[in-house]
Protein backbone atom coordinates (compact mmCIF):
# COMPACT_ATOMS: atom_id res chain seq x y z
CA UNK A 1 0.00 0.00 0.00
CA UNK A 2 1.14 3.08 -0.94
CA UNK A 3 1.93 5.54 1.73
CA UNK A 4 4.05 8.77 0.11
CA UNK A 5 3.73 9.51 -3.18
CA UNK A 6 5.42 12.97 -5.29
CA UNK A 7 4.36 13.90 -8.34
CA UNK A 8 6.20 16.22 -10.37
CA UNK A 9 6.98 17.38 -7.16
CA UNK A 10 9.55 20.79 -6.53
CA UNK A 11 10.38 23.36 -4.21
CA UNK A 12 12.02 27.02 -4.08
CA UNK A 13 13.48 29.07 -1.84
CA UNK A 14 12.35 32.38 -3.58
CA UNK A 15 13.73 32.32 -7.04
CA UNK A 16 15.94 29.49 -6.45
CA UNK A 17 14.73 26.19 -7.20
CA UNK A 18 16.36 23.58 -4.95
CA UNK A 19 14.15 20.47 -5.85
CA UNK A 20 12.34 19.94 -9.17
CA UNK A 21 10.16 17.23 -10.80
CA UNK A 22 10.63 14.33 -7.95
CA UNK A 23 8.10 11.64 -8.88
CA UNK A 24 8.34 8.46 -6.53
CA UNK A 25 5.85 6.51 -4.24
CA UNK A 26 7.06 4.77 -0.94
CA UNK A 27 4.69 1.86 0.12
CA UNK A 28 4.16 1.07 3.95
CA UNK A 29 6.84 -1.59 5.49
CA UNK A 30 9.80 0.33 3.66
CA UNK A 31 12.98 1.81 4.89
CA UNK A 32 14.33 4.25 2.52
CA UNK A 33 17.46 6.43 2.50
CA UNK A 34 17.61 9.81 0.77
CA UNK A 35 21.28 10.41 -0.02
CA UNK A 36 23.06 12.85 -1.96
CA UNK A 37 25.96 15.64 -1.44
CA UNK A 38 25.34 18.83 0.69
CA UNK A 39 22.62 20.75 -0.93
CA UNK A 40 21.05 18.42 -2.91
CA UNK A 41 17.81 19.41 -0.98
CA UNK A 42 17.84 16.60 0.55
CA UNK A 43 16.30 17.79 4.38
CA UNK A 44 14.25 20.62 2.08
CA UNK A 45 12.59 17.60 0.65
CA UNK A 46 12.50 15.39 4.28
CA UNK A 47 10.47 18.33 5.77
CA UNK A 48 8.32 19.02 2.59
CA UNK A 49 6.80 15.26 3.36
CA UNK A 50 6.53 16.04 7.01
CA UNK A 51 4.21 19.16 6.19
CA UNK A 52 6.17 21.51 7.04
CA UNK A 53 6.44 23.36 3.98
CA UNK A 54 3.00 23.96 2.55
CA UNK A 55 4.42 25.92 -0.20
CA UNK A 56 5.44 22.99 -2.33
CA UNK A 57 5.02 22.61 -5.69
CA UNK A 58 3.53 19.79 -7.66
CA UNK A 59 1.58 17.29 -5.92
CA UNK A 60 2.57 15.25 -2.67
CA UNK A 61 0.27 12.94 -1.24
CA UNK A 62 -0.19 10.64 1.97
CA UNK A 63 -2.63 8.19 1.86
CA UNK A 64 -3.74 10.00 -1.35
CA UNK A 65 -4.58 13.19 0.04
CA UNK A 66 -2.50 16.10 -0.41
CA UNK A 67 0.28 16.47 2.26
CA UNK A 68 -0.80 20.10 3.08
CA UNK A 69 -4.74 19.67 2.78
CA UNK A 70 -4.54 17.27 5.89
CA UNK A 71 -5.83 18.30 9.16
CA UNK A 72 -2.42 19.18 11.16
CA UNK A 73 -3.49 17.29 14.14
CA UNK A 74 -4.89 14.18 12.40
CA UNK A 75 -1.63 14.10 10.14
CA UNK A 76 0.81 14.81 13.20
CA UNK A 77 -1.12 11.33 14.57
CA UNK A 78 0.03 9.33 11.02
CA UNK A 79 3.48 11.48 10.58
CA UNK A 80 5.84 11.75 12.64
CA UNK A 81 9.13 13.70 11.96
CA UNK A 82 12.89 13.52 13.42
CA UNK A 83 14.92 16.72 13.22
CA UNK A 84 18.45 17.10 13.15
CA UNK A 85 20.04 18.57 16.07
CA UNK A 86 17.23 20.33 18.27
CA UNK A 87 18.47 22.80 20.72
CA UNK A 88 15.92 23.69 23.38
CA UNK A 89 16.35 27.07 25.42
CA UNK A 90 14.44 25.94 28.71
CA UNK A 91 14.99 23.19 31.36
CA UNK A 92 12.50 20.39 29.90
CA UNK A 93 13.45 17.19 31.25
CA UNK A 94 13.73 14.16 28.49
CA UNK A 95 11.02 12.52 29.49
CA UNK A 96 8.80 16.28 29.24
CA UNK A 97 10.11 16.01 26.00
CA UNK A 98 8.96 12.65 24.63
CA UNK A 99 5.52 13.42 26.47
CA UNK A 100 5.28 16.06 23.63
CA UNK A 101 4.88 13.31 21.31
CA UNK A 102 2.14 12.67 23.00
CA UNK A 103 -0.12 16.25 21.83
CA UNK A 104 -2.16 14.76 18.59
CA UNK A 105 -3.60 12.91 20.63
CA UNK A 106 -4.58 15.14 24.12
CA UNK A 107 -7.56 16.73 24.59
CA UNK A 108 -7.11 18.35 28.46
CA UNK A 109 -4.76 19.94 29.30
CA UNK A 110 -2.60 17.09 30.69
CA UNK A 111 -1.55 13.64 29.46
CA UNK A 112 -3.77 10.33 30.58
CA UNK A 113 -2.65 6.93 30.79
CA UNK A 114 -2.38 5.53 27.23
CA UNK A 115 -0.44 8.70 26.93
CA UNK A 116 2.16 7.81 29.91
CA UNK A 117 2.38 3.75 28.57
CA UNK A 118 3.33 5.02 25.37
CA UNK A 119 6.22 7.47 26.32
CA UNK A 120 7.22 4.52 28.52
CA UNK A 121 7.42 2.40 25.26
CA UNK A 122 9.27 5.31 23.56
CA UNK A 123 11.70 5.39 25.94
CA UNK A 124 12.55 1.89 26.46
CA UNK A 125 12.60 1.21 22.62
CA UNK A 126 15.42 4.16 22.50
CA UNK A 127 17.11 2.83 25.04
CA UNK A 128 17.07 6.82 26.94
CA UNK A 129 15.04 5.29 30.35
CA UNK A 130 18.46 5.56 32.29
CA UNK A 131 18.22 9.72 32.20
CA UNK A 132 14.37 10.48 31.53
CA UNK A 133 14.45 12.94 34.41
CA UNK A 134 17.83 14.49 33.14
CA UNK A 135 17.46 18.43 32.07
CA UNK A 136 17.56 17.57 28.13
CA UNK A 137 20.44 20.42 27.80
CA UNK A 138 22.86 18.44 30.04
CA UNK A 139 22.53 16.20 27.51
CA UNK A 140 25.43 14.80 24.69
CA UNK A 141 24.63 15.27 21.41
CA UNK A 142 23.74 11.02 20.86
CA UNK A 143 21.47 10.83 23.91
CA UNK A 144 19.15 14.00 22.66
CA UNK A 145 19.30 12.46 19.34
CA UNK A 146 17.38 9.37 20.78
CA UNK A 147 15.12 11.50 22.98
CA UNK A 148 13.96 13.43 19.90
CA UNK A 149 13.51 10.08 18.22
CA UNK A 150 11.77 8.67 21.11
CA UNK A 151 9.47 12.23 20.92
CA UNK A 152 8.91 10.81 16.97
CA UNK A 153 7.67 7.50 18.47
CA UNK A 154 5.60 8.45 20.97
CA UNK A 155 3.43 9.45 18.10
CA UNK A 156 2.54 6.33 17.03
CA UNK A 157 3.27 6.98 13.57
CA UNK A 158 3.05 4.73 10.49
CA UNK A 159 5.65 7.19 8.92
CA UNK A 160 8.49 8.34 10.53
CA UNK A 161 10.92 10.77 8.85
CA UNK A 162 14.21 11.33 10.10
CA UNK A 163 16.52 13.98 9.38
CA UNK A 164 20.08 12.40 9.83
CA UNK A 165 19.85 10.64 13.15
CA UNK A 166 22.41 8.62 13.17
CA UNK A 167 24.99 11.68 12.83
CA UNK A 168 25.89 12.04 16.58
CA UNK A 169 25.51 8.40 17.11
CA UNK A 170 28.12 6.22 18.40
CA UNK A 171 29.00 3.21 16.63
CA UNK A 172 26.80 0.71 18.88
CA UNK A 173 23.80 3.04 18.97
CA UNK A 174 23.66 3.80 15.00
CA UNK A 175 23.35 -0.07 14.68
CA UNK A 176 21.10 -0.15 17.62
CA UNK A 177 19.12 2.68 15.97
CA UNK A 178 19.05 0.91 12.04
CA UNK A 179 17.77 -2.49 13.46
CA UNK A 180 14.85 -0.59 15.67
CA UNK A 181 13.99 1.35 12.24
CA UNK A 182 13.70 -2.02 10.52
CA UNK A 183 12.10 -4.18 12.91
CA UNK A 184 9.45 -1.08 12.93
CA UNK A 185 9.43 -1.65 9.29
CA UNK A 186 8.73 -5.11 9.06
CA UNK A 187 5.77 -4.10 11.47
CA UNK A 188 4.35 -1.63 8.91
CA UNK A 189 5.80 1.30 9.52
CA UNK A 190 7.44 3.05 6.41
CA UNK A 191 10.72 4.84 7.89
CA UNK A 192 12.66 7.58 5.29
CA UNK A 193 15.90 8.61 6.54
CA UNK A 194 18.15 11.22 5.38
CA UNK A 195 22.17 10.20 5.75
CA UNK A 196 25.52 10.62 4.95
CA UNK A 197 27.05 7.39 5.78
CA UNK A 198 26.20 5.76 2.95
CA UNK A 199 27.50 2.30 4.13
CA UNK A 200 24.77 2.80 6.94
CA UNK A 201 22.28 3.35 4.56
CA UNK A 202 23.63 0.12 2.21
CA UNK A 203 23.61 -2.04 4.95
CA UNK A 204 19.68 -1.46 6.01
CA UNK A 205 17.80 -0.23 3.76
CA UNK A 206 15.18 -1.58 1.00
CA UNK A 207 15.27 1.20 -0.82
CA UNK A 208 17.67 4.40 -1.53
CA UNK A 209 16.66 8.06 -3.18
CA UNK A 210 19.93 9.34 -4.96
CA UNK A 211 19.49 13.33 -4.94
CA UNK A 212 21.77 15.33 -7.42
CA UNK A 213 21.40 18.90 -7.73
CA UNK A 214 17.94 19.34 -6.74
CA UNK A 215 16.95 16.15 -8.83
CA UNK A 216 16.01 12.33 -8.06
CA UNK A 217 18.55 10.38 -10.10
CA UNK A 218 18.19 7.18 -8.86
CA UNK A 219 15.08 5.07 -6.96
CA UNK A 220 16.41 1.56 -6.41
CA UNK A 221 17.54 -1.12 -3.66
CA UNK A 222 21.21 -0.30 -2.52
CA UNK A 223 22.57 -2.90 -4.86
CA UNK A 224 21.68 -1.09 -7.90
CA UNK A 225 22.21 2.49 -6.78
CA UNK A 226 25.48 2.58 -5.31
CA UNK A 227 27.80 1.63 -8.23
CA UNK A 228 31.33 2.96 -8.56
CA UNK A 229 29.91 5.40 -11.56
CA UNK A 230 27.06 6.62 -9.86
CA UNK A 231 29.12 7.70 -6.58
CA UNK A 232 31.49 9.63 -9.23
CA UNK A 233 28.79 11.04 -10.52
CA UNK A 234 27.02 12.57 -7.47
CA UNK A 235 29.69 13.01 -5.31
CA UNK A 236 32.89 13.24 -7.39
CA UNK A 237 34.65 10.54 -5.33
CA UNK A 238 36.48 7.30 -6.88
CA UNK A 239 34.99 4.78 -4.44
CA UNK A 240 35.35 1.11 -4.70
CA UNK A 241 32.54 -0.75 -4.23
CA UNK A 242 32.29 -4.07 -2.45
CA UNK A 243 30.05 -7.16 -1.76
CA UNK A 244 29.61 -8.06 1.80
CA UNK A 245 28.76 -11.72 3.24
CA UNK A 246 24.83 -10.54 3.84
CA UNK A 247 25.31 -9.63 -0.08
CA UNK A 248 25.04 -5.94 0.91
CA UNK A 249 26.82 -3.34 -1.35
CA UNK A 250 30.20 -1.81 0.75
CA UNK A 251 31.87 1.61 -0.36
CA UNK A 252 35.13 1.99 0.34
CA UNK A 253 37.32 4.79 -0.38
CA UNK A 254 40.76 6.77 0.20
CA UNK A 255 42.60 3.92 -1.05
CA UNK B 1 18.20 18.15 37.76
CA UNK B 2 15.61 16.24 38.22
CA UNK B 3 12.13 16.57 38.84
CA UNK B 4 9.95 14.76 41.29
CA UNK B 5 6.27 14.49 39.90
CA UNK B 6 4.68 14.80 43.25
CA UNK B 7 6.97 18.22 44.20
CA UNK B 8 5.29 20.27 41.70
CA UNK B 9 1.59 19.98 43.50
CA UNK B 10 3.59 20.27 46.74
CA UNK B 11 4.93 23.86 45.16
CA UNK B 12 1.90 25.09 43.95
CA UNK B 13 0.33 24.47 47.39
CA UNK B 14 3.33 26.74 48.57
CA UNK B 15 3.25 29.45 46.08
CA UNK B 16 -0.84 29.48 46.41
CA UNK B 17 -0.36 29.98 50.52
CA UNK B 18 2.77 32.44 49.94
CA UNK B 19 0.08 34.46 47.94
CA UNK B 20 -2.53 33.97 50.18
CA UNK B 21 -0.26 35.36 52.74
CA UNK B 22 0.98 38.22 51.19
CA UNK B 23 -3.22 39.51 50.55
CA UNK B 24 -3.42 38.92 54.15
CA UNK B 25 -0.14 40.73 55.88
CA UNK B 26 0.65 43.26 53.21
CA UNK B 27 -2.32 45.40 53.91
CA UNK B 28 -1.15 45.70 57.22
CA UNK B 29 2.20 47.89 56.43
CA UNK B 30 2.08 51.33 55.48
CA UNK B 31 2.94 54.91 57.10
CA UNK B 32 0.12 54.67 59.90
CA UNK B 33 0.10 51.74 61.89
CA UNK B 34 -3.12 50.07 62.04
CA UNK B 35 -4.86 50.01 65.65
CA UNK B 36 -6.95 46.49 64.83
CA UNK B 37 -9.48 46.93 67.45
CA UNK B 38 -10.99 49.62 65.77
CA UNK B 39 -10.99 48.40 62.14
CA UNK B 40 -14.17 46.48 62.66
CA UNK B 41 -15.93 50.05 64.29
CA UNK B 42 -18.06 51.46 61.34
CA UNK B 43 -16.37 54.59 59.63
CA UNK B 44 -13.60 54.77 61.85
CA UNK B 45 -10.68 56.27 59.96
CA UNK B 46 -8.71 52.65 60.37
CA UNK B 47 -11.49 50.53 58.29
CA UNK B 48 -11.32 53.16 56.03
CA UNK B 49 -8.06 53.08 55.44
CA UNK B 50 -7.88 49.44 54.94
CA UNK B 51 -10.63 48.79 52.68
CA UNK B 52 -9.93 51.90 50.43
CA UNK B 53 -6.67 52.54 50.30
CA UNK B 54 -4.59 49.60 51.96
CA UNK B 55 -6.88 46.77 50.46
CA UNK B 56 -7.48 48.51 46.72
CA UNK B 57 -3.95 48.86 46.69
CA UNK B 58 -2.73 45.77 47.62
CA UNK B 59 -5.11 44.07 44.95
CA UNK B 60 -3.64 46.34 42.23
CA UNK B 61 -0.06 45.20 42.73
CA UNK B 62 -0.86 41.55 43.05
CA UNK B 63 -2.74 41.50 40.21
CA UNK B 64 0.04 43.66 38.29
CA UNK B 65 2.43 41.73 39.15
CA UNK B 66 0.39 38.18 38.77
CA UNK B 67 0.22 39.85 34.94
CA UNK B 68 3.55 40.94 34.13
CA UNK B 69 4.85 37.85 35.40
CA UNK B 70 2.82 35.66 33.30
CA UNK B 71 3.21 37.75 30.46
CA UNK B 72 7.10 37.34 30.62
CA UNK B 73 6.88 33.41 30.84
CA UNK B 74 4.53 33.99 28.12
CA UNK B 75 7.26 36.05 25.81
CA UNK B 76 9.96 34.20 26.71
CA UNK B 77 8.51 30.63 25.88
CA UNK B 78 7.06 32.44 22.39
CA UNK B 79 10.36 34.36 21.29
CA UNK B 80 12.01 31.28 23.15
CA UNK B 81 14.62 33.35 25.10
CA UNK B 82 14.56 33.73 28.85
CA UNK B 83 15.52 37.48 28.33
CA UNK B 84 12.52 38.12 26.99
CA UNK B 85 9.87 40.00 28.97
CA UNK B 86 7.34 43.33 28.60
CA UNK B 87 9.87 45.48 29.57
CA UNK B 88 12.73 44.34 28.33
CA UNK B 89 10.35 44.58 24.86
CA UNK B 90 9.71 48.01 25.08
CA UNK B 91 5.88 46.52 25.23
CA UNK B 92 5.21 48.43 28.27
CA UNK B 93 7.23 51.90 27.33
CA UNK B 94 4.75 51.46 24.31
CA UNK B 95 1.76 50.82 26.59
CA UNK B 96 2.76 54.11 28.59
CA UNK B 97 3.04 56.50 25.51
CA UNK B 98 -0.11 55.69 24.42
CA UNK B 99 -1.86 56.04 27.53
CA UNK B 100 -0.01 59.37 28.09
CA UNK B 101 -1.31 60.09 24.25
CA UNK B 102 -4.83 59.48 25.46
CA UNK B 103 -4.31 61.73 28.01
CA UNK B 104 -2.61 64.53 26.29
CA UNK B 105 -5.47 64.26 23.31
CA UNK B 106 -8.05 64.37 26.44
CA UNK B 107 -9.25 61.11 25.42
CA UNK B 108 -12.02 59.86 28.02
CA UNK B 109 -13.66 57.03 26.58
CA UNK B 110 -13.36 54.75 23.80
CA UNK B 111 -15.27 51.75 22.93
CA UNK B 112 -16.97 51.78 26.01
CA UNK B 113 -13.82 51.58 27.91
CA UNK B 114 -11.71 54.53 29.29
CA UNK B 115 -9.40 55.79 27.12
CA UNK B 116 -6.72 55.38 28.49
CA UNK B 117 -6.52 51.28 28.55
CA UNK B 118 -7.86 51.30 25.23
CA UNK B 119 -4.53 53.10 24.04
CA UNK B 120 -2.22 51.66 26.36
CA UNK B 121 -3.23 48.04 25.01
CA UNK B 122 -2.48 49.47 21.30
CA UNK B 123 0.58 51.02 22.11
CA UNK B 124 1.91 47.77 24.09
CA UNK B 125 0.75 45.73 20.83
CA UNK B 126 2.43 48.46 18.49
CA UNK B 127 5.59 48.36 20.09
CA UNK B 128 5.63 44.82 19.72
CA UNK B 129 4.78 44.70 16.28
CA UNK B 130 7.92 47.04 15.81
CA UNK B 131 10.24 45.08 17.55
CA UNK B 132 9.46 41.96 16.17
CA UNK B 133 9.71 43.25 12.91
CA UNK B 134 13.23 44.74 13.03
CA UNK B 135 14.28 41.40 15.14
CA UNK B 136 13.08 39.03 12.59
CA UNK B 137 15.25 38.02 9.59
CA UNK B 138 13.22 35.81 7.20
CA UNK B 139 12.26 32.79 9.61
CA UNK B 140 14.33 33.43 12.05
CA UNK B 141 14.46 35.47 15.13
CA UNK B 142 17.78 36.83 16.68
CA UNK B 143 17.31 37.62 20.96
CA UNK B 144 20.32 39.74 20.13
CA UNK B 145 18.69 42.04 17.61
CA UNK B 146 15.59 41.42 20.12
CA UNK B 147 16.95 42.94 22.59
CA UNK B 148 18.76 45.85 21.44
CA UNK B 149 15.32 46.22 19.33
CA UNK B 150 13.50 46.81 22.67
CA UNK B 151 16.15 49.18 24.05
CA UNK B 152 15.99 51.28 21.41
CA UNK B 153 11.63 51.26 21.46
CA UNK B 154 12.28 51.92 25.06
CA UNK B 155 14.40 54.83 24.62
CA UNK B 156 12.44 56.33 21.66
CA UNK B 157 8.58 55.70 23.67
CA UNK B 158 10.42 57.30 26.50
CA UNK B 159 11.70 60.71 24.25
CA UNK B 160 7.92 60.56 23.15
CA UNK B 161 6.62 60.67 26.51
CA UNK B 162 8.80 63.65 27.51
CA UNK B 163 8.04 65.13 24.48
CA UNK B 164 4.25 64.95 25.23
CA UNK B 165 4.52 66.01 28.57
CA UNK B 166 6.54 69.08 27.81
CA UNK B 167 3.43 70.00 25.71
CA UNK B 168 1.04 69.13 28.83
CA UNK B 169 -1.34 71.47 31.17
CA UNK B 170 -0.59 71.51 34.40
CA UNK B 171 -3.21 68.67 35.64
CA UNK B 172 -2.19 66.58 32.66
CA UNK B 173 1.72 66.88 33.58
CA UNK B 174 0.79 65.24 37.07
CA UNK B 175 -1.29 62.21 35.19
CA UNK B 176 1.45 61.68 33.09
CA UNK B 177 4.40 62.15 36.10
CA UNK B 178 2.41 58.52 36.65
CA UNK B 179 3.29 56.60 34.17
CA UNK B 180 7.06 58.02 34.17
CA UNK B 181 7.42 56.25 37.86
CA UNK B 182 5.39 53.35 37.66
CA UNK B 183 3.86 52.33 41.03
CA UNK B 184 0.74 51.31 42.33
CA UNK B 185 -1.74 53.89 43.55
CA UNK B 186 -4.92 53.67 45.56
CA UNK B 187 -7.47 52.50 42.40
CA UNK B 188 -10.99 52.67 42.99
CA UNK B 189 -12.80 48.90 43.56
CA UNK B 190 -15.12 49.67 39.72
CA UNK B 191 -11.62 50.45 38.09
CA UNK B 192 -10.34 47.43 39.52
CA UNK B 193 -13.11 45.01 38.79
CA UNK B 194 -12.77 46.04 34.77
CA UNK B 195 -8.66 45.70 35.05
CA UNK B 196 -9.64 42.29 36.89
CA UNK B 197 -12.08 40.67 33.95
CA UNK B 198 -9.55 41.89 31.16
CA UNK B 199 -6.82 40.68 32.60
CA UNK B 200 -8.12 37.00 33.93
CA UNK B 201 -9.94 36.62 31.11
CA UNK B 202 -6.53 37.18 28.91
CA UNK B 203 -4.43 34.87 31.66
CA UNK B 204 -7.05 32.20 31.50
CA UNK B 205 -6.92 31.86 27.72
CA UNK B 206 -3.37 31.84 28.13
CA UNK B 207 -3.20 29.01 30.87
CA UNK B 208 -5.48 27.23 28.70
CA UNK B 209 -2.96 27.17 25.95
CA UNK B 210 -0.47 25.95 28.76
CA UNK B 211 0.41 22.65 26.80
CA UNK B 212 1.51 24.42 23.73
CA UNK B 213 3.38 27.28 24.89
CA UNK B 214 5.59 23.87 25.71
CA UNK B 215 5.58 22.68 21.89
CA UNK B 216 6.35 26.57 20.71
CA UNK B 217 9.26 26.98 23.42
CA UNK B 218 11.25 24.32 21.95
CA UNK B 219 10.71 25.45 17.70
CA UNK B 220 7.97 26.39 15.30
CA UNK B 221 8.22 22.92 13.44
CA UNK B 222 8.54 20.75 16.37
CA UNK B 223 5.22 21.94 17.50
CA UNK B 224 3.51 21.54 13.79
CA UNK B 225 4.94 18.16 13.55
CA UNK B 226 2.95 17.49 16.73
CA UNK B 227 -0.31 18.87 15.12
CA UNK B 228 -0.43 22.26 16.32
CA UNK B 229 -0.76 25.66 14.45
CA UNK B 230 2.13 27.93 15.57
CA UNK B 231 0.90 30.63 13.48
CA UNK B 232 -2.59 30.91 15.19
CA UNK B 233 -0.95 30.19 18.39
CA UNK B 234 1.56 32.79 18.21
CA UNK B 235 -0.85 35.19 17.07
CA UNK B 236 -2.98 34.33 20.41
CA UNK B 237 0.37 34.52 22.50
CA UNK B 238 1.13 37.94 21.29
CA UNK B 239 -2.23 38.99 21.82
CA UNK B 240 -2.95 38.22 25.12
CA UNK B 241 0.60 39.02 26.21
CA UNK B 242 -0.47 42.74 24.83
CA UNK B 243 -3.41 43.10 26.33
CA UNK B 244 -2.03 41.66 29.57
CA UNK B 245 0.94 44.18 30.14
CA UNK B 246 -1.42 46.95 28.92
CA UNK B 247 -4.11 46.75 31.13
CA UNK B 248 -1.96 46.32 33.83
CA UNK B 249 0.34 49.46 32.33
CA UNK B 250 -2.71 51.61 32.23
CA UNK B 251 -3.26 51.57 35.65
CA UNK B 252 0.47 51.22 36.85
CA UNK B 253 2.89 52.73 34.39
CA UNK B 254 5.25 50.68 33.13
CA UNK B 255 6.77 48.66 36.15
CA UNK B 256 9.97 46.68 35.04
CA UNK B 257 11.85 43.54 35.56
CA UNK B 258 9.08 41.55 37.32
CA UNK B 259 8.39 39.32 34.09
CA UNK B 260 12.08 38.40 33.92
CA UNK B 261 12.55 37.78 37.54
CA UNK B 262 10.01 35.67 38.40
CA UNK B 263 9.74 33.04 35.79
CA UNK B 264 13.07 32.78 35.38
CA UNK B 265 13.82 32.07 39.51
CA UNK B 266 11.11 29.44 39.09
CA UNK B 267 11.81 27.74 36.29
CA UNK B 268 15.04 27.10 38.33
CA UNK B 269 12.71 24.71 41.32
CA UNK B 270 9.94 23.90 38.85
CA UNK B 271 11.59 23.38 35.77
CA UNK B 272 10.38 24.39 32.38
CA UNK B 273 6.86 22.38 32.06
CA UNK B 274 4.13 25.91 31.37
CA UNK B 275 1.33 23.93 33.00
CA UNK B 276 3.16 24.19 36.71
CA UNK B 277 5.48 27.74 35.84
CA UNK B 278 2.40 29.53 34.53
CA UNK B 279 0.18 29.50 37.46
CA UNK B 280 3.24 29.69 39.66
CA UNK B 281 4.43 32.59 38.14
CA UNK B 282 1.09 34.34 38.41
CA UNK B 283 1.37 33.75 42.11
CA UNK B 284 4.53 34.54 42.78
CA UNK B 285 4.25 37.31 41.09
CA UNK B 286 1.04 38.57 42.28
CA UNK B 287 2.99 37.98 46.54
CA UNK B 288 6.16 39.76 44.90
CA UNK B 289 5.02 43.16 43.50
CA UNK B 290 2.81 43.27 46.80
CA UNK B 291 5.23 42.76 48.83
CA UNK B 292 7.82 45.12 47.22
CA UNK B 293 4.63 47.96 47.21
CA UNK B 294 4.98 47.05 50.95
CA UNK B 295 8.43 48.26 51.00
CA UNK B 296 7.41 51.31 48.85
CA UNK B 297 5.36 52.68 51.40
CA UNK B 298 7.41 51.91 54.64
CA UNK B 299 11.07 51.94 53.73
CA UNK B 300 11.05 56.21 53.42
CA UNK B 301 7.60 56.58 55.44
CA UNK B 302 5.34 58.86 55.10
CA UNK B 303 6.89 59.41 51.72
CA UNK B 304 6.74 57.05 49.22
CA UNK B 305 9.21 55.06 46.55
CA UNK B 306 7.73 54.04 43.51
CA UNK B 307 7.23 50.48 43.06
CA UNK B 308 8.66 50.64 39.50
CA UNK B 309 12.15 51.97 41.79
CA UNK B 310 12.02 48.69 44.18
CA UNK B 311 11.57 46.23 41.16
CA UNK B 312 14.45 47.78 39.30
CA UNK B 313 16.87 48.08 41.78
CA UNK B 314 16.22 44.19 42.42
CA UNK B 315 15.82 42.82 39.17
CA UNK B 316 18.60 45.41 37.55
CA UNK B 317 21.21 43.55 38.85
CA UNK B 318 19.68 40.16 38.25
CA UNK B 319 19.62 40.64 34.47
CA UNK B 320 23.13 41.96 34.79
CA UNK B 321 24.29 38.61 36.20
CA UNK B 322 21.67 36.98 33.40
CA UNK B 323 23.30 37.94 30.70
CA UNK B 324 26.72 37.61 31.87
CA UNK B 325 26.06 33.77 32.64
CA UNK B 326 24.01 33.32 29.25
CA UNK B 327 26.97 35.39 26.94
CA UNK B 328 28.41 32.40 25.54
CA UNK B 329 24.36 30.84 23.70
CA UNK B 330 23.59 34.48 23.31
CA UNK B 331 26.68 35.00 20.76
CA UNK B 332 26.78 31.60 18.97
Amino acid sequence: MTLLRAQQAGYAYGACAVLEDLSFSLPAGQLVTIAGPNGAGKSTLLTMLAGLRADYRGHCFYRDREVRAWPRREFARDVSFVPQNVRIEFPFTAEQVVLMGRTPYCHGLFERGDDWRMVERALEMTDTVAFRKRDFRSLSGGERQRVVLASALAQEPQVLLLDEPAAFLDLQHQVALYELLRRLCRGGLLAVAVTHDLNLAAAYSDRVLLLHRGRLVEDSAPAEAFTRERIAEVFGVDAEVRQTLAGRPWIAYGN
Amino acid sequence: MGIDPASPQRLFQAVAWSALAALILTPLAGPTALDWSRVTLASSMERQILWELRLPRVLLAMLAGGCLSLAGALFQALLRDALATPYTLGVSSGAALGAVAAICLGWTQAFYLPAVWVAAFAGAAGALVIVLLIATEGNRMSSFTLLLAGVTINSMCLALILFLHNLAGFTQSFSISRWLMGGVDAVEYPALAWLSVITLAAAALVLRHARDWNLLAVGEDWASARGLSPRRLLLTGYLAGSVLTGAVTALTGPIGFVGLIVPHALRLRVGADHRVLMPCSFLVGAAFLAVCDALARTVLAPAEVPVGVITAMCGGPFFIWLLRTRRRSLWL
